[in-house]
């Protein structure tokens, strides 16, 4: 019956630790790997124009659908505008209006993005679109291409390589030629092919964007055509033809409508700047919980002041500390002084490191040892004996720390880190188990005490796990769960295995 | 190492984890500790249920009485001062007679004399707590020094050899007995290096020994073989720590006896949490023997009649 409950209660610890740990790692994105840091990209676009005499309206078409992107986050900078954000036939538009303005205007919209592969192009699927009004002559030559480029293929993706290809020969025929008489930039290109595509009745848009890579000052604009084949949307390099996109391609903006437009302003220019910072990933998954208005964050130790969480990256690993100790005592069967002793020694090890740790320990203990048992020779009152045990190991502690700073020793500085008290109560344990039982059983405790506190601090002193431990601490419940779990285990101990081998019959 | 385990539990062998969970957690409720814990106590329940103990000379239950053990043990020549909460033997002083010449002077059965002085500080220690279980403020007993029977003498080096007789819900499961060496000093306890021999629970004749869990036949001192030897009154001992069950109500219960040359079997103490080498000595599992004992357990039973069944069914 109690069995079932402790099992009850270790499944249901197992499950809700797991399950938040879950929910933070899948779907906020916090950070299983320590230092982990992705690349965010700032991008800055600055509309410049000289103002106008009256009321300036100026808007920008800013990014709406980000296909391999997420937004971290966008802010406008522009002294003394109104600013909204709208959506217009192109996506979004932000538009930033005054009343009135002098000379040279600089308006700044920056927007963080970083890269996930989970964002897709989410976008509805578009109706077929009307057929363009072209005027003559160029009606002809456009119906007269793509019923040339139809015969020549099979379904959408075809028909673009295809019309693509006929664009961008060297060698043009005279309808194409005719077509692209007026084009002079790489968008009107583009534009002139979703005109040609759309009058096959395949809707396609120009795409405006650019292929982040590292700082750039000036990026220039990457027109990209983008073509809907009844199921999806493919993106078509339109100086090849070719069906792909360029890595970490940034959507901008679609459609064939210029970028800004400001009314009441002239000699308008856009010029985008693009900056690649490293941001903790644990910064990014705050700000997505926050998009997602889940308080996810506000529960997490991140959101401590940093001096608090100092703190509590060293006290959560007690826990772990805590199931070594179960592990070596009740599974394994080593004898230890203290039921916590060796935890707070490995912590203590944490920073010491583990070689001058086990030397300052064994040092500390051996001369506490020593003096102890001078002390009972004047034969002092328990209580007395072990407050003067505990003033000696002080002593020892800064002798210990000026000897080896004189020496040039500096990790013996650190010594300062055991905790006194609990070394005081283990040297009178350790002299007491000594004359009482004698060297040998002192010796062995003593070592048992040593090899659980190496053992402790091999897993508390592992950085991942600290890192794991401090970003998920709902998983010391599932460390809760496996103490449980120990507690109801009847099993032999491994030493008994040895202890009691003359009855394995 | 698994098939190692595999073994041990088929030879119905006990291991600490179940005893404590299964058997200490279950069948001794904590309330019922200080009846074992504390030796005044256990001696006070044992006498109240007509059972021997070594006579009580005198209690010093703070540091103000330390100076009456003078006036205590005035009149007698040997004595043994132990700790109420003590464990494991720790803190016990057996004093076998007084120095020749000053009769400040006392001697240890190990032969070492001490001062006055010196068994007054262990007395201090003892009412400060350094020995108690919780390491709070304990007393100390003083009382009668039992005289070994001699079937003992052979293979005892100083101390006192005691038996211990495991019982379980009231039925004695198995026994042993304690022999001191040179290395336990003095003392009956065997992670202390004393030397354990099981017992045949149907004759009262010892078997194997074990020493620091190993397998011997002699005892390492005297050369003497341990097996074989008769305990007296083997009836009567089993029937008494049977009863050790009615006194204390732990269900999981090592009842330590001794011999008097005089007196006969005494209750010397009683432990709820007795140890498991005990299989060892006997080369037999106490899970096996408590599965018996559960299939052949009768509530109604006395003392008598429980510790009857046992020399049946436990019979080599």
């Amino acid at each position: 019956m109690k069995q079932r409950y402790v099992y009850m209660l270790a499944a249901l610890l197992t499950v809700i630790g797991a399950s938040i740990f879950l929910y933070k790692w899948q779907v906020l994105g916090f950070p299983l790997g320590e230092d982990h840091e992705r690349p965010v990209w700032t991008i800055e676009a600055a509309v410049r124009f000289d103002s106008g005499p009256g009321t300036i309206k100026a808007q920008l078409h800013v990014p709406t659908l980000t296909p391999g992107f997420r937004t971290l986050n966008e802010n406008s900078v522009s002294r003394g505008y109104g600013f909204s954000l709208n959506y217009g036939s192109g996506g979004r538009e932000a538009q930033w209006t005054i009343r009135r303005a002098d000379g040279e205007q600089t308006i700044y919209y920056r927007i963080s993005v970083y890269e996930d592969d989970a964002v897709d192009e989410s976008d509805t699927v578009p109706p077929f679109p009307p057929r363009p009004v072209i005027e003559e002559p160029l009606a002809t030559a456009a119906d007269v291409l793509v019923s040339d480029v139809r015969d020549r293929s099979a379904d959408t993706a075809s028909f673009t390589t295809e019309l693509l290809r006929r664009l961008n020969d060297p060698s043009p025929d005279a309808n194409v030629e005719l077509l692209l008489s007026d084009v002079t930039s790489e968008a009107e290109f583009v534009a002139v092919a979703t005109t040609l595509l759309a009058s096959a009745r395949i809707p396609a848009r120009t795409v405006h964007g650019f292929a982040l890579a590292g700082r750039q000052r000036n990026a220039p604009l990457l027109p990209w055509l983008e073509v809907h084949d009844g199921d999806r949307w493919l993106y078509f390099n339109p100086a090849t033809g070719e069906q792909t996109l360029p890595d970490r391609y940034f959507v901008w903006w679609r459609g064939n409508e210029p970028l800004a437009n400001v009314e009441g302003g002239s000699r308008v220019r856009v010029e985008f700047a693009v900056q690649r910072n490293q941001l903790d990933a644990i910064a990014i998954a705050e700000t997505q919980a926050r998009q997602q208005g889940t308080s996810a964050f506000d529960f997490s130790l991140y959101s401590l002041p940093i001096q608090t969480q100092a703190v509590y990256s060293v006290l959560l690993m007690i826990p772990i500390g805590a199931l070594v100790m179960v592990v070596m005592r009740n599974i394994v069967g080593i004898d230890a002084f203290g039921t916590f002793m060796p935890v707070l020694i490995a912590l203590a090890f944490r920073e010491t490191r583990l070689l001058w740790g086990v030397i300052l320990f064994t040092l500390l203990v051996a001369l506490g040892l020593s003096i102890r048992f001078l002390l009972e020779r004047l034969r002092l009152l328990l209580v007395p004996r072990l407050s003067a045990v505990l003033i000696v190991v002080v002593l020892l502690m800064l002798f210990i720390s000026l000897m080896s700073h004189r020496l040039g020793l500096e990790t013996g500085l650190s010594v300062a880190l055991f905790p006194m008290v609990i070394i005081a109560m283990t040297i009178e344990r350790m002299s007491v188990v000594w004359e009482e039982r004698g060297a040998a059983d002192a010796m062995r405790a003593g070592l048992g005490s040593l090899l659980v506190a190496v053992a402790a601090y091999a897993f508390m002193g592992l950085p991942w796990l600290e890192h794991i431990v401090f970003t998920f601490p709902e998983l010391l419940l599932v460390v809760l769960a496996l103490v449980v779990l120990a507690g109801r285990y009847t099993g032999y101990r491994l030493t008994e295995l040895h202890r009691f081998k003359e009855l394995r019959g | 190492m698994l098939d190692a385990a595999r073994k041990l539990h088929q030879a119905g062998v006990l291991g600490l984890n179940e005893r404590n969970s299964d058997f200490i957690m279950r069948l001794n409720p904590r309330r019922l500790y200080p009846r074992v814990d504390d030796k005044v106590l256990t001696k006070e329940l044992a006498l109240a249920a007509g059972m021997a103990v070594p006579d009580l000379y005198g209690i010093i239950r703070n540091q103000g009485e330390v100076r009456s053990f003078t006036a205590i043990v005035e009149n007698h020549e040997s004595f043994v001062i132990k700790p109420a909460q003590g464990s494991g033997g720790d803190g016990i002083f057996v004093i076998t007679g007084r120095s020749e010449r000053k009769r400040d002077s006392f001697r240890l059965s190990s032969g070492v004399v001490v001062s006055e002085d010196e068994i007054l500080y262990h007395l201090s220690n003892i009412v400060g707590g350094q020995y108690s279980l919780s390491g709070n403020p304990d007393k100390a007993l003083i009382e009668y020094c039992v005289q070994f029977d001699p079937v003992f003498t052979e293979v005892s080096y100083q101390g006192v050899p005691d038996i211990r007789v495991v019982v379980y819900r009231g039925y004695p499961a198995m026994a042993m007995v304690r022999l001191p060496t040179r290395a336990s000093d003095g003392k009956a306890n065997l992670h202390q290096g004393a030397v354990g021999a099981g017992i045949d629970m149907g004759t009262g004749i010892t078997t194997t020994g074990v020493l620091d869990n190993e397998i011997v036949d002699e005892h390492p001192d005297t050369g003497a073989l341990v097996a074989g030897l008769e305990i007296p009154q083997w009836d009567f001992i089993l029937a008494s720590s049977a009863r050790g069950f009615e006194v204390t109500g732990l269900g999981y219960l090592g009842v330590d006896m001794v011999i008097d040359r005089d007196r006969g079997p005494l209750i010397l103490e009683m432990n709820a949490r007795p140890g498991l080498s005990i299989q060892i000595a006997n080369r037999a599992g106490l899970a096996d023997r408590i599965a018996r004992i559960e299939a052949i357990y009768d509530d109604a039973a006395t003392p008598e009649k429980r510790a009857g069944v046992c020399r049946q069914e436990f019979k080599l």
